[in-house]
């Protein structure tokens, strides 16, 4: 059976020849015509096609979008914020540069739209460093859509005035963290605040009332203002709505960014059919399905068990390349749909020295507020380190494996199970790999191999 | 600190963005960085002062941050993405051959003062892997064959300058 077909929505107009960023483009392809229409109704009644959508969050955590603004405390008094998380700092992840860098008023109409909804008067975008072109082009963006009243004050001659100001981070991937973005927005080191009580519905930006939402959500958020929330969450699967885009990486043929329905493909059908398969005489040997925290998934084995598809349970039985890629069955095999990074692996890598690489990723990343996951990322590091480039013992897997079971829920924010998850999933998969890595360094590489630490 | 005017009018603009001044605190950084080449303690004084802020609400921003830089570096910058994707694909030999071509080490200004390389992790670029900033610029599947003609590039540019 050939793979479906892809249906882009967000990404109708990526790479499309002639399409311009700029604000006379967006409006001759019918930009902010969904605006103009969503703010003739109710607010609430915009916030209900949310819930009704169905949408989850596309940014890592796939928390339903309705349920969030419905969080959302309204009673205090306080301004309520909308900060665009537009860090994309999940390694693997690659989408909303696409978005913001080709179609920045796709962005801006979901942001204002979300903003009517939710009584919003003031949103930032947070925005990576590593984007400047990004961030000037946003800037741009909004100036020209400030200047025509899409934004601003007195939006489309209504009373109701709103203001979005870009803010550009500056290298840190804990920034992609709600509470450690907002602490950041804030000018300050972004070190995550405990939950409870600094929920951001609540205790948010300036501890007023905060929505934190990715750019891909936000864009969705457009296009159930256009088609209604009950026509949208026909889109995919039943609490998989929607489409979402997945980013390819690694080594496959044709690495790339595709759309495609949310748990309409299979893990088989995007890697062979969509990107072309492994390159020449490889075989793939692994895959991370969501971004690098995600836990890794083995070819070749398998996973059972029962789900509910419709009203009742049936049974299944998937190997990798059998598993649609959305965020309940990547969750019931556990690993998750995370940010739609997927890192592909052939068998030329060796597992350990996969693991290396993203260890010293999660140690320079830590912010260091906690003391298992500041020591225990670092630790991680050491050990594979050493394990490449030194000494390696058998039972280093296993001690890598104990520093990773003393991370995962000791930490105020999720980075703690971001960089245990990693370890302990290659070395349960894999751990034939860390026991004989020792000898198998002994045994010559051949020249060219990829070095990954 | 001796600021442009524009780089100051931008600056006083920018500090409206929020309700309270800290919040300009990274936007600060980022101007004074971009037009002195770095941030010095002169400059931690300078932002406090002009925030409202004492002196280490400024300097620990700037000592987490990997992107802000206590010190000088080469003309231009060259930033290899270290992170798997581009690694599964090559990254480690693109920044051996920008370490090799400007006698360096990541993390060093070439001895001509030319370059800075710098081994940096995830661009968010991986599906073009292997991807390397230089400045601004984003230059996607530099291989090591790739990295030598951009290295020959920015030497005949500054061959040129001279």
């Amino acid at each position: 059976m050939p793979a479906p077909a892809q249906r882009r929505i967000i990404f109708q107009h990526i790479d499309e020849p002639g399409y311009t960023n700029d604000l006379a483009c967006y409006v001759k392809h019918g930009g902010y015509e969904i605006m103009k229409k969503a703010f003739q109704r109710p607010p609430a009644e915009l916030v209900d096609e949310v819930k009704k959508s169905g949408l989850r969050g596309r940014g890592g955590a796939g928390f339903p979008c309705g349920v969030k603004w419905g969080l959302l405390d309204k009673k205090s008094g306080k301004p309520i914020y909308l900060v665009v998380n537009a860090d994309e700092s999940e390694p693997g992840t690659f989408k909303d540069r696409y978005i913001m860098h080709q179609d920045p008023h796709q962005l801006i109409e979901g942001i204002m739209i979300t903003c009517f909804a939710n009584n919003v008067k003031q949103a930032y975008i947070y925005i990576r460093g590593e984007f400047p072109h990004g961030a000037r082009i946003l800037e741009k963006a909004i100036a020209e859509a400030r200047a025509a009243n899409f934004c601003g004050p007195n939006v489309l001659g209504s009373s109701y005035g709103c203001e979005i100001y870009v803010h550009r981070g500056a290298g840190a991937y804990i920034c992609g963290e709600e509470t450690g973005l907002i602490e950041s927005l804030e000018g300050k080191r972004p070190y995550p605040r405990i939950k409870p009580p600094y929920f951001p519905a609540v205790l948010g930006l300036y501890q007023c009332p905060t929505i934190v939402n990715n750019v891909e959500t936000l864009c969705h958020v457009k296009h159930i203002a256009a088609m209604g929330g009950a026509e949208f969450a026909k889109i995919g699967t039943p609490n998989n709505t929607g489409t979402r885009i997945l980013c390819v990486s690694g080594h496959v043929q044709k690495p790339g960014y595709y759309e495609f329905e949310v748990g309409k493909i299979t893990m088989g059908e995007l890697l062979n059919d969509v990107c072309g398969g492994p390159l020449p005489g490889r075989k793939f040997k692994a895959v991370i399905p969501g971004g690098s925290s995600a836990k890794v998934l083995k070819f070749g084995e398998r996973f059972k068990g029962k789900r509910k598809v419709g009203a009742e349970m049936v049974d299944y039985d998937w190997a990798v390349e059998d598993v649609p890629m959305d965020f309940d069955c990547l969750g019931m095999i556990g690993t998750m749909g995370g940010s739609g990074g997927v890192i592909v692996m052939d068998d030329s890598v060796n597992m350990v020295e996969a693991l290396a690489n993203i260890n010293a990723f999660y140690a320079h990343e830590s912010c260091g507020q906690c003391t298992p996951c500041r020591e225990g990322s670092l630790w991680m590091k050491k050990i594979s380190s050493r394990m490449v480039h030194g000494a390696a013992r058998p039972e280093d897997g296993q001690l890598l494996k104990s520093v990773a079971d003393q991370i995962a829920g000791r930490t105020i924010c999720a980075f703690g199970e971001a960089c245990a998850w990693p370890t302990q999933s290659y070395v349960a998969k894999f751990g034939d790999e860390f026991k004989g890595y020792a000898d198998a360094k002994k045994t010559a590489k051949p020249g060219g191999v990829t070095d990954l630490i | 600190m001796n600021l442009k005017p524009a780089t100051l009018s931008q600056i006083d603009e920018v500090i409206t963005h929020y309700p309270t001044k800290r919040s300009a605190t990274l936007p600060l950084l980022h101007l004074i960085q971009e037009e002195v080449g770095f941030i010095s303690n002169e400059a931690i004084e300078w932002v406090a002062a002009k925030l409202g802020l004492q002196p280490i609400n400024v300097y620990e921003v700037v000592t987490f941050y990997p992107m802000f830089r206590q010190k000088p570096i080469g003309r231009r910058h060259i930033k290899v993405c270290r992170t798997l994707s581009c690694a599964l694909l090559g990254g480690y030999k693109t920044c051996a051959t920008f370490e090799q071509e400007f006698h360096t080490h990541a993390g060093e200004v070439s001895p001509d003062g030319e370059v800075t390389v710098e081994f940096v992790e995830c661009l968010a670029s991986c599906g073009t892997a292997p991807v390397v900033m230089i400045d601004d610029e984003l230059h996607e599947k530099v291989d090591a064959a790739k990295a030598k003609q951009l290295s020959d590039q920015i030497k005949a540019e500054a061959q040129a300058r001279k």
